[in-house]
């Protein structure tokens, strides 16, 4: 039956042609629209992990609870302790400590008095152990000029400020800060390069340096405000940040001490709920998209198949089928067709979104005023969904057309059959 | 420990003109209470706090969430405008200098054998831990040129009878909208201070202690300072000890004096 159906529809090309394209089309925008969302989506929020807030992050009680305000005099201590059991309890991910920090940048001129002054947004990171921690934040693109620190006491600052303090590399400046205990911190660094980020905030003030140094500066010994956590090999997935950070959090539920550990998943920090919650979604919000718009499309097609099928259809009423035979077959066929438009989009589909995943989307220029953290190219992300995604709408969009068009077949009057034939 | 004394001063233009008619008027208010103005207590607290120089040696104790560290510093004052300290301990501060001058500040730390002029939002920052921000510390204008003040009663503060003097700002962009002061009637010594923002809502509190008579003046000698916003038990400040009118030279308040 379904050879038979199949030889019908590809000697009748009026019937399969169009249809066929319709669907591939469709799929094929499915499966790229699947992969370039969940590239973008996923993108930018790795870009917020690796930079900002980890896939899980561990701090204090009371620091997760100001975090916006950096608090660094309610920051973790004995966080190499710390550290080992992190990694004692989750030793298929890696930790990272950081210690973010504001303040002001003085430079001196030659009698040593302030010559230009900048505030900084700074974060200390492990740079001189390993390279690390300049690969998962992707650094090494945005290095504009000198080098990355080889030694302790050198620093990268953004290269907007670095030009606005009229700095030259090898340039000593020193951070004005609050040290851990409230007090004062001045600590003298040397420029060993200049970042540019493409985002504003950054571009303003960002400065980075060996998380030791930070360490020595803020009189933050054996100290870090953060521990971010990173799955190996792995994009965010939030059920298992949310059963990880609860495993953690168990261990210390009896702890009253507001300095206790605390570890949040990616999805409660930074207002990236809402980014999660929309790339969980998204799937299911570009099939339903899809399968209304090619359905409506596809059942104006059958509409006019229908009318041009007319007289087979009155004939195969006059001879004797029935009409829920014919309506069968009607489906069976665009069932058929469904298939192979959806194996050609999804081919098509696939082949465009491995080149943009490759290739990826240069989006540095129209980027600059960003305030939200975000990689300048975007690349399209090929998953096990992105090859089954577009058989959704391919094969329910044609049968549903098909299923809508074909409802006319049973208006259609036995007794004035051979009357329209005649006709 | 300039703060302190900034906090107590008051304008001493004489009355006439405008001022006088303003006088006048906040006379009419304060009359049905038999009040005095609020000018007249203050400059009463100007009269009998202020002097040409000051040199004093004074223990700062913050209190943070951690743990509590405690400074010695001597200062040297002159007039509203010059002052300069100089950390004496501990030793992670000792050597650390400050220098203002009119509305300019420099601090000198010796770990990085630099000297850095505060500026933009560090001055909102707080001088070395404590609760009290570079701000509060640069704010010399005498308060009746920033705001209009009126007796609006009498309180009893530590068995003294209080003088409770409302300030309202007359000027823009200023840090504390409003202030509540309680001034002793007898010594006229301030012995709280509330400072409110526009809205209403109180960001610091000093407390004075420890009133003692220091060269024929009535003198607090201690203070807590708090930072309503934050957490903890807030600054307290104790001089150990004062000198009032005494020479100071002019080099402490030379830029080359803070290496």
């Amino acid at each position: 039956m379904i050879r038979f159906l199949f030889k019908g529809l590809m000697r009748d090309k009026t019937r399969s042609l169009l249809p066929i394209i319709v669907v591939a089309l469709g799929v094929m925008m499915t499966v790229l629209l699947q992969s370039l969302l969940g590239g973008f989506l996923g993108e930018s929020i790795e870009s917020t992990a690796n930079f900002t807030t980890g896939h899980v992050k561990v701090m204090t009680r009371a620091y997760s609870l100001n975090s916006s305000q950096i608090p660094n005099d309610l920051a973790l201590i004995g966080v190499d302790t710390l550290k080992r059991s992190l990694q004692k309890q989750f030793p298929d991910m890696t930790w990272a400590e950081r210690i973010q920090f504001g303040g002001l940048l003085d430079a001196p001129d030659s009698t040593g008095h302030t010559r230009s002054q900048g505030n900084v947004m700074g974060m200390g990171i492990s740079l001189l152990k390993s390279d690390e921690e300049i690969t998962r934040i992707d650094l090494a693109p945005r290095l504009v000029s000198g080098k990355f620190p080889t030694k302790h006491g050198e620093i990268l600052l953004s290269d907007d400020l670095f030009h606005k303090m009229n700095l030259k590399l090898g340039d000593k400046v020193t951070l004005i800060s609050s040290g851990m205990y409230g007090d004062m911190a001045m600590y003298n660094y040397i420029v060993s390069g200049t970042l540019h980020f493409g985002i504003n905030v950054l571009d303003r003030g960002m400065m980075i340096a060996d998380i030791d140094d930070v360490r020595a500066a803020l009189n933050m010994e054996n100290a870090a405000g953060e521990i971010l956590g990173f799955f190996t090999g792995e994009r965010y997935e939030n059920k298992l940040a949310k059963e990880t950070a609860n495993s953690f959090n168990a261990r210390f539920a009896a702890n009253k001490d507001k300095f206790a550990p605390v570890m949040q998943p990616l999805a409660n920090m930074n207002d990236m709920g809402f980014l999660v919650a929309y790339s969980e979604s998204i799937q299911t919000f570009i099939i339903m998209i899809f399968i209304i718009a090619m359905a409506i499309v596809l059942w104006n097609a059958g509409l006019i198949g229908g009318l041009r099928r007319y007289g087979e259809f009155g004939l195969r009423l006059a001879i004797g089928e029935s009409k829920r035979e014919i309506y069968r077959t009607l489906i069976a066929e665009s069932f058929l067709i469904g298939i192979v438009g959806s194996v050609i989009g999804v081919i098509i589909g696939l082949l465009l979104s491995w080149y943009f995943q490759v290739v990826g989307i240069n989006f540095g220029d129209s980027m600059k005023g960003s305030t939200f953290l975000m990689p300048s190219v975007m690349r399209a992300h090929i998953n096990f969904t992105t090859f089954y995604i577009g058989f959704v709408p391919g094969i329910f969009s044609t049968v549903i057309g098909s299923a809508l068009a074909g409802i006319g077949i049973y208006k259609r009057q036995t007794a004035n059959l051979f009357k329209e034939l005649e006709g | 420990m300039q703060t302190m004394n900034q906090k107590i001063k008051s304008s001493n233009s004489p009355f006439g003109g405008w001022g006088a008619f303003f006088m006048l008027c906040i006379s009419m208010s304060g009359f049905a209470q038999n009040y005095p103005t609020g000018k007249t207590i203050l400059d009463k607290v100007d009269n009998n706090m202020s002097a040409k120089t000051r040199v004093l040696t004074a223990s700062m104790e913050v209190g943070t969430e951690r743990t509590k560290r405690t400074m010695v510093s001597k200062t040297y004052g002159e007039g509203d405008h010059k002052g300069y300290t100089e950390y004496l301990a501990p030793a992670r501060e000792k050597g650390t200098k400050m220098l203002k001058l009119e509305n300019q500040l420099w601090i000198y730390s010796p770990a990085t054998d630099r000297t850095i002029q505060i500026s933009g939002h560090m001055l909102r920052q707080s001088v070395m831990g404590s609760d009290m921000s570079y701000e509060d510390m640069m704010n010399d204008k005498p308060l009746l040129q920033q705001y209009k003040a009126e007796v609006t009663g009498t309180e009893t503060m530590d068995a003294r009878k209080c003088w409770v003097v409302t300030l309202t700002a007359i000027i823009p962009d200023i840090n504390y909208f409003s202030r509540k002061m309680w001034v002793d009637t007898e010594r006229f010594v301030p012995l709280k201070e509330d400072m409110f923002a526009k809205s209403g809502k109180l960001l610091k509190r000093i407390t004075f202690s420890n009133i003692q008579k220091v060269e024929g003046r009535w003198f607090p000698m201690a203070f807590l300072y708090k930072d309503m916003l934050k957490e903890g038990p807030g600054t307290k400040m104790t001089i150990q000890e004062i000198k009032l009118d005494t020479p100071i030279p002019a080099s402490y308040f030379n830029l080359g004096n803070l290496k």
